[in-house]
């Protein structure tokens, strides 16, 4: 076996791993047996160390759709379809994605091992309220489909539990009923910290909400921000009638994230942020857009992750409790604002109660920010971190590849029953990650 | 447009059976597990909404040969034999179970299919008959000459087979792999710009079989071939290749 250079999305860290793809239960069932410190990989789309370690099962190479009730909107499919797949396959039959992160470039098992949220996480909950059984091949070389009821133990810690409880095989999927693949979208500039949160408590109702935010303002512009909202178009919604479940899109008005990559280089990031708040002049905007660039603004500049160089980036994503919220960030924008590290990509949104033990969201804001590795990035996120554990907020696994074990044990309050819980259910260590050894999880 | 796959659990058949689904071509996948293929039967169903069909085949079960071919649709436009063994030269000149095992599966086997397809489609009179030959059987190397052999084999009965169903409008295509990243190749260490992914040998397949090619490589091997096919066996023999 060749060991093989691996990255995540943001080329930190990169390590040599071996690698094994399989086709067949009984390969990765061969690999499985003959290893230890294996962890499942999907499309490699994770911010950090969560999917590297010593031996990696990739996978991508497993990727069939099993079976798709097209009336009931049910779709099995294994763990290594990923979601732009899947939408170019439901959405011509009138379904889509029930929650869906910021890219569709991820696998199926990587959307259950790190349940992730979207823009209506507010209103519908995180991926797993959407998975009704999973396949797994457990630490102990069985196989066992699962449901929330039928085994709810390793249910909650497999989703979000960022792949440590087995290798995923398999899962079902409630999709959601669409009529077009359109998206009724408004769009509401807000000057300040302040107005963006009551903006977001005033359109709670919206199915899907989220705020680009500009990190580098600060005095009384601190928070200045765009919301975005959505709603599924329906049929007499749409000027046109034909062609209306379409994947592509074919709509000529397209959101304002087109630009190739050369431009986002030159840009400092100041300009771009000022322009990119002043480009919509009114205070509101009404349109209907196609769902890709709603949903998937930065996945048409294929590899954006390129732009912040060789040396790569970090993602930083928290969330801190509703009561906490606004005080935190303001504090937390300040730090930024007056730091050398400025963020180009701000994602602010209000999100819904908590999914489970081990998953990331729970009732308040999360932000999300990029920065460019540089020194004294790292000791600049721990400082951070510090201010977020001061408000009762936690950081996001699938994002993180520098927490200090400290950071993950005092915010995340499962943290010891997951550890017992692989202790025993994996007691030869037959699955651990990078990250999972960071933290000391497993 | 129906395409049989012989040997579709393999890495290639699985990239041909998805390229020819996509363009909406019934398919039947026969390999010696058919089980095997039931995930991307119904994954290829549902994608493209196209009928796939499951067979058993054994290469290296002859006598089966006859049976499986009587009990084919009529309607097969294209057969694809890509069931192949590499197999591993050091273990064959040591024991002949190996050796016997590369030679049957890749010639023995794969020419008792094809003459039983060769009677199938002179009787329909048109349809594609494609054999995955390889690079190795172009010039015997130290590394490989047992799978090296029996692809020379191959590729001369496919020239032959070629020659004489010219005239009942029967296109026979040797496709002319070099090195590609597959399950059989995992453990090697390839150099990375001259493997191919399986699924350019697939377009690779496909393009041949839709321009009636009668020769395909893939990028550069032709060349690489033509090169090594210069140099004098009294240099060859010395170079450890």
């Amino acid at each position: 076996m060749v060991k093989k250079v691996v990255s995540n999305w943001t080329k930190f860290p990169e390590i040599e791993a071996d690698i094994n793809d399989f086709l067949y239960e009984e390969e990765v069932s061969k690999t499985l047996q003959n290893n230890v410190n294996i962890i499942a990989r999907g499309n490699g789309r994770c911010y950090g160390d969560a999917s590297l370690g010593a031996r990696i099962i990739s996978t991508l190479k497993y990727d069939n759709i099993l079976e798709f009730d097209k009336k009931n909107g049910l779709i099995h499919c294994q763990s290594g379809v990923l979601l732009s797949d899947l939408l170019s396959v439901i959405v011509p039959k009138g379904w889509f994605l029930p929650v869906t992160p910021g890219t569709k470039f991820i696998t199926i098992g990587g959307a259950i091992a790190s349940n992730v949220h979207g823009k209506n996480h507010h209103k519908d909950g995180a991926f797993s309220n959407f998975v009704s059984s999973i396949t797994m091949l457990k630490p102990n070389s069985e196989i066992e489909t699962f449901s929330k009821e039928s085994n709810p133990e390793l249910w909650d810690f497999t989703c979000g539990g960022m792949g440590l409880t087995g290798i995923i095989l398999s899962a079902q999927i409630r999709l959601k009923k669409i009529e077009s693949s359109y998206i009724k979208f408004r769009s509401i500039k807000a000057r300040n910290l302040d107005e963006i949160f009551k903006l977001f408590e005033e359109n709670e109702a919206y199915t899907y909400s989220m705020a680009w935010i500009d990190c580098l303002q600060t005095g009384k512009n601190i928070g200045r921000s765009i919301l975005m909202l959505g709603e599924h178009a329906n049929q007499q919604s749409l000027k046109r009638s034909k062609d209306i479940l379409n994947p592509k899109d074919k709509s000529l008005f397209k959101l304002p994230f087109n630009f190739p990559t050369w431009v986002l280089n030159s840009f400092s990031l100041s300009a771009f942020n000022f322009a990119y708040y002043h480009k919509q002049r009114s205070k509101v905007v009404n349109r209907t857009v196609h769902y890709d660039g709603f949903f998937y603004p930065l996945d048409s500049i294929l590899e954006w992750n390129k732009m912040y160089g060789r040396k790569g980036f970090l993602q930083y994503q928290f969330v801190i409790p509703l009561e906490k919220s606004i005080e935190g960030l303001r504090e937390i924008l300040e730090r930024i604002g007056k730091s050398k590290f400025g963020s180009f990509l701000g994602v602010l949104k209000l999100m819904g109660k908590e999914d489970n033990s081990i998953s990331f969201p729970i009732k308040g804001y999360t932000l999300a920010l990029d920065f460019p590795i540089k020194n004294g990035l790292f000791e600049f996120l721990d400082e951070l971190d510090e201010i977020v554990l001061k408000h009762g907020g936690r950081l996001y696994l699938s994002k993180d590849a520098r927490m200090k074990k400290e950071t993950f044990w005092a915010s995340y309050h499962s943290a010891e029953n997951l550890r017992k819980y692989l202790s025993s259910s994996d007691p030869k260590n037959k699955i651990s990650s990078l990250q999972s050894k960071r933290l000391k999880i497993h | 447009m129906k395409i049989l796959i012989l040997g579709a659990t393999s890495d290639i058949g699985i990239a041909v059976a998805k390229l020819y689904a996509s363009k909406r071509a019934n398919i039947i996948l026969a390999s010696r597990n058919s089980r095997r293929s039931i995930p991307l039967a119904k994954n290829l169903e549902i994608r493209y909404e196209i009928a796939v069909d499951l067979m058993e085949f054994d290469g290296i079960n002859y006598q089966s040969h006859d049976d499986f071919v009587q009990q084919l649709p009529d309607d097969i436009d294209i057969a694809l034999c890509v069931f192949g063994y590499l197999g591993d030269q050091e273990e064959s000149m040591k024991n002949w179970k190996e050796a016997e095992k590369i030679l049957t599966t890749n010639y023995l086997g794969a020419i008792s299919i094809l003459d039983q397809l060769a009677i199938y489609f002179s009787g329909k009179g048109n349809g594609s008959i494609i054999g995955i030959s390889s690079v190795a059987g172009d010039r015997g190397r130290g590394s490989n000459y047992h799978y090296g052999s029996a692809k020379a084999g191959l590729t001369a009965y496919l020239s032959g087979l070629r020659n004489s169903l010219y005239t009942k409008g029967v296109n026979v295509i040797t496709i002319k792999p070099g090195f590609v990243a597959t399950k059989m190749t995992d453990h090697l260490d390839l150099p990375k710009p001259l493997t191919n992914t399986p699924e350019e040998i697939a377009q690779l397949i496909y393009k041949a079989q839709v321009n009636k090619k009668a020769v395909a490589y893939p990028f550069p091997w032709r060349l690489i071939m033509f090169i090594i096919g210069l140099i004098p066996e009294s240099i060859f023999k010395k170079l450890n290749l």
